[in-house]
């Protein structure tokens, strides 16, 4: 087996249009701007896999949304007026959200701090919602064993809930690391990635409200 | 206080699982020993646990693999070996226990084998054949490892502590639900795989990203080296199917923990709904495994011809065609649902369309090597091995895809025989082909050839030995999962089986003793250059082992194999590029965070398991924590200054230049 010398060079210059990713804005590891698309990048691709996670929950609730087992069905349990009030929480935190991000760029105190302490409790005012109505079903024997239909709901509907707590947890660490640490380029990425997380949540609660709420209240 | 969880649970009256266990247990407690009296341990935290050098993780991975792949084959001797004696009689294996055995050898090959082997070797290569000097997320990778490497602890935990699932390597209701399988195995099961399918999309998003977002300068996507265009392949793949497996073993989970009623015959549960969702992941996780396989065999073949691959841009069509009809042909895992004839033929066809794209690739690699001069080193024996073997199993897959036949072969022998011709053939002579290929490359040495080519025929006809006779037995009615039958005309097919299985264990022996002798002869194997086998992308620029940083200046591409034409420029005696002026190189901080994650991560599946809550609390806020820490910590990365830079790429350079000098003397 023969070996030999790498790196020998053309030397006439010839450099191909290149397709693809530009090179320079990615490749140096030292650039902040770099990182940050990077981190935003995977965290996107992270999402994606959450989202088809979630549709296999609502393809599940799909084919077993009329399988109640003689037990109480959408029409009979959703009370859309709660589930206004909820929505309106969600919507209203991606926008409190929205001004936290802008606040953490600007390196704004008051606006990443009120920004994220309002969201942080629009999460919380929806998650105590969301709690009162799963008490009150199952209070009246309507639990998630009762039938497939409530089994696919709680799953469903529970796996957002869960997304949102886990989401309030990693909002208050946040707002503790920005106390620490300050507006440092490592932290603002993590800031950029909890508000995808957080407005991701909401498109998944839309798609909710529609497919459950909406369609099993009328149905 | 301990949950389900009591003396009961050791199996006393079971020798086979005590003695196994036991012995496994001793294998361990002696290994630890010697490292600790070796005053190996803090050399072993410094620079591999904690390590999140890609490089490293990759060989852990395979390392984790091959230790599994020992496990999986026990298991396997076993099943040959009772099907072997349990004619017109019990055999040794008493029914619960060879249940057992064919689950946990599916589970172990598929989880904590295959899937290891190839995430590690796509670990090891995918970085430096793009150019670059690491993953895009460095201590995410070490979290994957180690939440792969708990999976697989918690399933050989199950030999010693409880019993492990008797549902088969998936775990369909009813039979897994709470009614019919009380014990603890199908919850051993179901967390090992959710924990370890954690780790698993990790490394998806890690690899996409990485491959997508992080290139060497002029290197676009259309000169990727193939074995990087599959694993953007198979990573997509991840990305979109292990979610569907994370929500469906959740779904029975609740049913199991908490009275869903997901998959139950009560309450209006569905169980052909878990057959589709988990058909849905596992279809894709067929062509996870396959993909890489390809791509490395398109290195191998395209080296060992000294030829450019054949037809680059149908490969790489045929790579994405795949990743896509992978998600459109799950429903032919059970055509015998019933799903009517018309949705059975959908998918027959959709099954029968998806050997095109594989078609095309098995042609190129042969017009590959046509007009080559081809070398037959143990890598491409493996590559030529595999293309006789896997056209065969691809023949047997499309007679399958035709539902009528299906329906008669359907849960038989001859299926088995099937996806161990693709999965033997394909994914494990794929990874044994890729170990051997870039062993050179991560220690220094080469693998001797003698006992590797001795591996690769026993290997060969082992295969054939052990699974042409379940075709057979397959066509003549043998159904799978057989703990005993009392047909006179399977027996003999199923003792040249047994044969095979033997044969195989011979190769499996002579991997070992491979190891073994090169590690004893390292000095005769040595590789200084860099280059052993006249490599054609950047993976081989570097030197063997790659320093910490990968490459000293990040390399220019100008063209498709880059390296190879100026490694041949070089030869023609073209001057060597100028020596850059070394900068320090910034390189990622190693981190314990993965280690402490899958110490909680097992601590806790096994509460979750075992029903012992409290531990379960502790572990979750244990793992908060660990996030939390990891989050606070400064420093992220360290510097390899100039110096040290230059010493490594000056000596890299010398080897070459006499290397080169060396050659020109010869001829």
């Amino acid at each position: 087996m023969t070996a030999f010398q790498a790196g020998a060079d053309f030397g006439d210059g010839r450099r191909e249009e290149t397709h693809g990713p530009r090179p320079e804005a990615i490749l140096d590891h030292a650039d902040p701007a770099a990182k940050r698309i990077i981190a935003g990048y995977g965290f996107w691709i992270f999402l994606l896999s959450d989202i088809i996670m979630f549709s296999a929950f609502f393809a599940t609730y799909a084919v077993l949304s009329g399988e109640t087992a003689g037990g109480p069905s959408g029409k009979d349990l959703f009370n859309l007026h709660n589930v206004a009030i909820e929505t309106a929480c969600l919507l209203l935190s991606s926008f409190t959200c929205g001004v936290a991000a802008i606040g953490a760029r600007a390196h704004n105190g008051l606006m990443y701090y009120g920004g994220m302490a309002a969201t942080c409790v629009l999460g919380l005012g929806f998650l105590a919602i969301e709690i009162h109505e799963f008490t009150g079903m199952i209070a009246q024997g309507a639990g998630p064993t009762r039938s497939a239909f409530l089994s696919a709901f709680f799953t469903l509907v529970g796996c957002h809930g869960v997304h949102v707590t886990l989401g309030t947890l990693w909002l208050l660490t946040m707002i503790a690391q920005v106390f620490a640490k300050g507006y440092r380029a490592d932290i603002l990425r993590r800031v950029l990635c909890f508000a995808l997380f957080w407005h991701t949540l909401d498109i998944i609660w839309v798609a909710i409200f529609t497919v459950v709420y909406l369609l099993g209240a009328g149905a | 206080m301990l949950g389900k969880l009591t003396w009961g649970a050791i199996p006393f009256d079971q020798p086979i699982p005590l003695f196994a266990g036991g012995f496994v247990i001793l294998v361990v407690l002696c290994v630890l020993a010697f490292i600790t009296i070796k005053g190996w341990i803090p050399y072993l935290w410094r620079e591999w646990v904690t390590s999140v050098d890609h490089k490293r993780i990759g060989v852990m991975y395979v390392t984790l693999a091959g230790v599994m792949l020992l496990r999986g084959f026990i298991d396997a001797g076993m099943m040959r070996s009772q099907q072997a004696l349990a004619f017109q009689s019990q055999g040794y294996l008493p029914p619960e226990h060879y249940n057992q055995i064919f689950s946990a050898h599916g589970t172990i090959m598929i989880f904590f084998m295959a899937m290891p082997f190839m995430i590690g070797l796509m670990n090891f290569a995918v970085p430096l054949q793009l150019g670059v000097r690491d993953v895009a997320f460095p201590t995410l990778n070490s979290v994957s490892f180690w939440l792969t490497a708990t999976g697989a602890l918690l399933v050989n935990l199950s030999l010693v502590i409880g019993e492990f699932a008797r549902t088969g390597w998936l775990p369909f209701p009813p039979l897994s639900e709470l009614t019919y399988s009380p014990g603890v195995g199908v919850d051993y099961y179901l967390w090992a795989i959710q924990i370890s399918g954690v780790g698993t999309l990790m490394t998806g998003v890690n690899f996409v990203t990485t491959i997508l977002k992080i290139h060497a300068p002029g290197m676009t996507y259309m000169r990727m080296p193939i074995f990087t265009w599959t694993a953007l392949a198979t990573n997509l793949l991840i990305v979109a199917a292990f979610p569907v497996l994370t929500a469906t073993l959740a779904m029975l989970t609740l049913d199991r923990y908490l009275g869903f009623h997901f998959f139950t015959n009560e309450g209006g549960g569905n169980m052909m709904m878990f057959m589709n969702l988990i058909w849905i992941w596992g279809h894709p996780e067929v062509y996870i495994l396959v993909l890489p396989a390809f791509g490395i065999y398109s290195e191998v073949v395209s080296t060992f011809s000294r030829k450019p691959i054949f037809g680059y841009r149908s490969m790489v069509m045929a790579t994405m065609a795949i990743c896509i009809l992978a998600f459109m042909v799950w429903l032919h895992h059970f055509f015998t649902m019933g799903a009517g004839p018309n949705v059975n033929a959908v998918f027959g066809i959709v099954s029968m369309i998806i050997a095109v794209p594989t078609g095309v690739k098995v042609f190129n690699w042969l017009f590959t090597m046509y007009g080559g001069r081809i070398v037959y080193a143990t890598p491409m024996l493996w590559a030529i091995g595999f293309m006789v073997t896997f056209v065969i199993g691809g023949l047997t897959g499309v007679l399958l895809a035709v539902p009528p036949a299906d329906f008669m072969l359907h849960n038989s022998v001859f299926l088995i025989a099937h996806f161990h011709n693709v999965i033997i053939g394909g994914v494990a002579f794929g990874a044994f082909a890729g170990y051997t290929f870039w062993f050179p490359k991560a220690f220094g040495f080469r693998l001797h050839e003698g006992w590797g080519k001795a591996a690769f025929w026993c290997w060969f006809f082992g295969f054939y030995l052990a699974f042409v006779p379940l075709y057979v037995t397959g066509l003549m009615g043998m159904t799978r999962r057989l703990q005993h039958y009392d047909v006179p005309e399977w027996h003999p097919w199923l003792l040249v089986a047994a044969f095979g299985a033997a044969v195989i264990l011979a190769g499996i022996l002579c991997q070992i003793t491979q190891l073994v002798v090169s590690i004893r002869h390292r000095e005769e194997l040595r590789d200084l250059t860099g280059d052993p086998w006249m490599g054609r992308s950047l993976e081989w620029s570097t030197s063997s082992p790659p320093p910490a940083f990968n490459f000293a200046v990040l390399p220019q591409v100008e063209d498709r194999d880059d390296y190879w034409r100026r490694a041949r420029l070089a030869e023609r005696g073209a001057a060597p590029r100028a020596e850059p002026i070394y900068k320090p190189i910034e390189v990622p901080r190693n981190s314990p965070t993965g280690f402490i994650c899958a110490f909680f991560a097992t601590f806790g599946g096994f509460g979750m398991i075992w029903q012992i809550w409290w531990l379960v609390v502790v572990c979750l806020v244990g793992a908060f924590a660990t996030f939390v820490v990891f989050a606070w910590r400064d420093r992220t990365e360290y510097e390899i200054p100039a110096d040290e830079v230059a010493r490594i790429d000056r000596a890299n350079r010398r080897a070459r230049g006499e290397a080169l000098t060396t050659a020109e003397a010869l001829s």
